[in-house]
């Protein structure tokens, strides 16, 4: 589910980008003064997103419905299979979080205790989850603003959920680039653990573990 | 308060318990031993490679099929689908949200089609047809400011993203249409609207038509209908997206199919209703 999500998130953020290219209003800025306006046209152009709001309208909607099923499905997974305990946050998390920052940047020499996940990796694994289904929420109420009016209104109207729906797509490209960062430092054996959903044992721990009862292979 | 003789804090039963509790949980994770591990990250490269090539084969399947209407046909189905569900979804007494007549403001004039033609407003008709064409009615502005008059100030909504508040003045066109839906057959499913030139026109379904909030409008912001926004008569619902408010109505039809569809056979989903 984790890797069904790479390519239909792709998918929903490019055609998403064809609908939003059709009223790109979004910028940082003040008054008429413009830092960055989002999006260059030579963004627009070099990834082909220009003139295809029907297409990205067509894609947006088919691709969204998998989109949504396939976080269903990893929530209802892992609340189904208790893995829900190694990735929500504890009440300690935030000071955890801090320190593993602080351990990451090599500026404290200790990380904090932390279980399969650490504590910034839950707040972020965690965070992503909610923002995945912030997207869906904002996403329904500018699909059908009419029939789902009380949410439209509860996301504070139509213009402000659309913007809701764009930062959280900015949000989720930010967390991609973190992420990958963090897969290549965590190295290889890492990444193999990511796709098959085993952890290695290193002979020491294999010996500590004796003790223990043989894992089961599930 | 003086405390000379602040000891460091002894760590709390709690954190020990919760060390333990994360230790427990490196622990339960599924691990296997270094030979296991090789073995089964290989059997996991190769299906899951599998998948992203089947995934990659799948993405350009969709690319090379026939198109419906400009879009590929599973997109297609998709719109279709949506359709289905959002018209199974679909109750005739959620309302659009109103505001303030303060906050509204006259809209940018977006799209001309259908207006380019010369139009004289004095000898404009609107011309009301049946299934198979034929001439019902031929009316003129005092026909439909003769039905009881409605207000709303809604959201207009465009399918490029933008959205504007306005205030319309209009009749219902359930109220316009009742006499003539006494008349026709009971299972007209559709009406089509297009511009006097016929240069433009939209499909809509009767649900939407029939709906409280879907006006024939005469007026915007208090004045008349200016020609770019579709004098003298043009259609408003916040139940469709800009494109589906045809701006110079000079052609209603009661329909049993689906009526054809300018933006429709572009790309658009025909239905495209909120």
């Amino acid at each position: 589910m984790h890797w069904v999500n790479f390519p239909l998130l792709t998918i929903m953020i490019w055609s998403g980008l064809m609908i939003y290219w059709a009223n790109d209003v979004y910028r940082i800025g003040w008054g008429s003064w413009t830092l960055f306006a989002f999006f260059p046209n030579g963004f627009y152009e070099a990834l082909d997103l220009n003139q295809h709001l029907a297409r990205g309208m067509a894609y947006h909607y088919f691709f969204g419905w998998l989109f949504t099923i396939n976080g269903l499905l990893y929530v209802g997974y892992t609340v189904i299979s208790g893995e829900w305990r190694q990735l929500v946050p504890d009440r300690h998390a935030l000071k955890d979080a801090w320190r593993v920052v602080l351990h990451d940047l090599h500026i404290r020499k200790s990380a904090p205790p932390k279980g399969r996940y650490n504590a910034a990796q839950r707040i972020s694994y965690t965070g992503i989850v909610v923002m995945g289904a912030g997207s869906v929420l904002t996403g329904l109420a500018i699909f059908k603003p009419t029939q789902l009016a009380w949410l439209v209104t509860l996301l504070g109207g139509y213009a402000f959920a659309r913007t809701i729906h764009f930062v959280l797509t900015l949000l989720f490209v930010a967390f991609f680039v973190v992420h990958i960062a963090q897969v290549v430092r965590a190295g290889w054996s890492n990444f193999r653990s990511m796709v098959m959903g085993y952890e290695r044992l290193k002979p020491d721990e294999a010996a500590a573990l004796a003790d223990h009862e043989p894992p089961e292979a599930s | 308060m003086n405390e000379p003789d602040k000891q460091p804090r002894p760590p709390r039963e709690a954190d020990e318990e919760r060390a333990a509790r994360l230790q427990a949980q490196m622990l339960d994770a599924p691990m296997i031993s270094e030979a296991a591990f090789r073995t089964k990250s290989r059997r996991a490269f190769i299906v899951g490679g599998s998948a992203a090539l089947a995934g990659v084969f799948g993405w350009r399947w969709i690319w090379t099929q026939r198109t419906v209407d400009n879009i590929p046909f599973l997109l297609r189905e998709g719109h279709r689908l949506n359709e289905q569900l959002w018209r199974g979804l679909y109750d005739a007494d959620r309302l659009a949200p109103t505001f303030a007549v303060s906050r509204s403001r006259m809209p940018r004039a977006n799209g001309r089609l259908g207006l380019q033609s010369e139009l004289d407003l004095n000898a404009w008709s609107l011309r009301v047809e049946g299934p198979d064409g034929a001439l019902l009615d031929t009316l003129g502005l005092a026909d439909i400011q003769a039905l009881p008059p409605v207000e709303m100030t809604t959201e207009l909504k465009c399918i490029e993203g933008w959205s504007e508040i306005v205030h319309w003045t209009g009749a219902r066109f359930s109220d316009f249409a009742a006499k003539y839906l006494d008349r026709l057959p009971a299972s007209l499913g559709y009406v089509g609207l297009a511009t006097p030139d016929r240069e433009y026109y939209v499909g809509m379904d009767m649900a939407s038509m029939l709906h409280a909030q879907t006006l024939l409008c005469y007026a915007m912001q208090g004045a008349p209908l200016t020609m770019i926004h579709g004098a003298p008569l043009r259609l408003v619902t916040p139940l469709k997206y800009g494109v589906k408010n045809l701006k110079r109505i000079g052609v209603i039809r009661f329909s049993a199919e689906r009526p054809a569809d300018y933006w429709a056979e572009r790309g658009y989903d025909w239905y495209i209703g909120h």
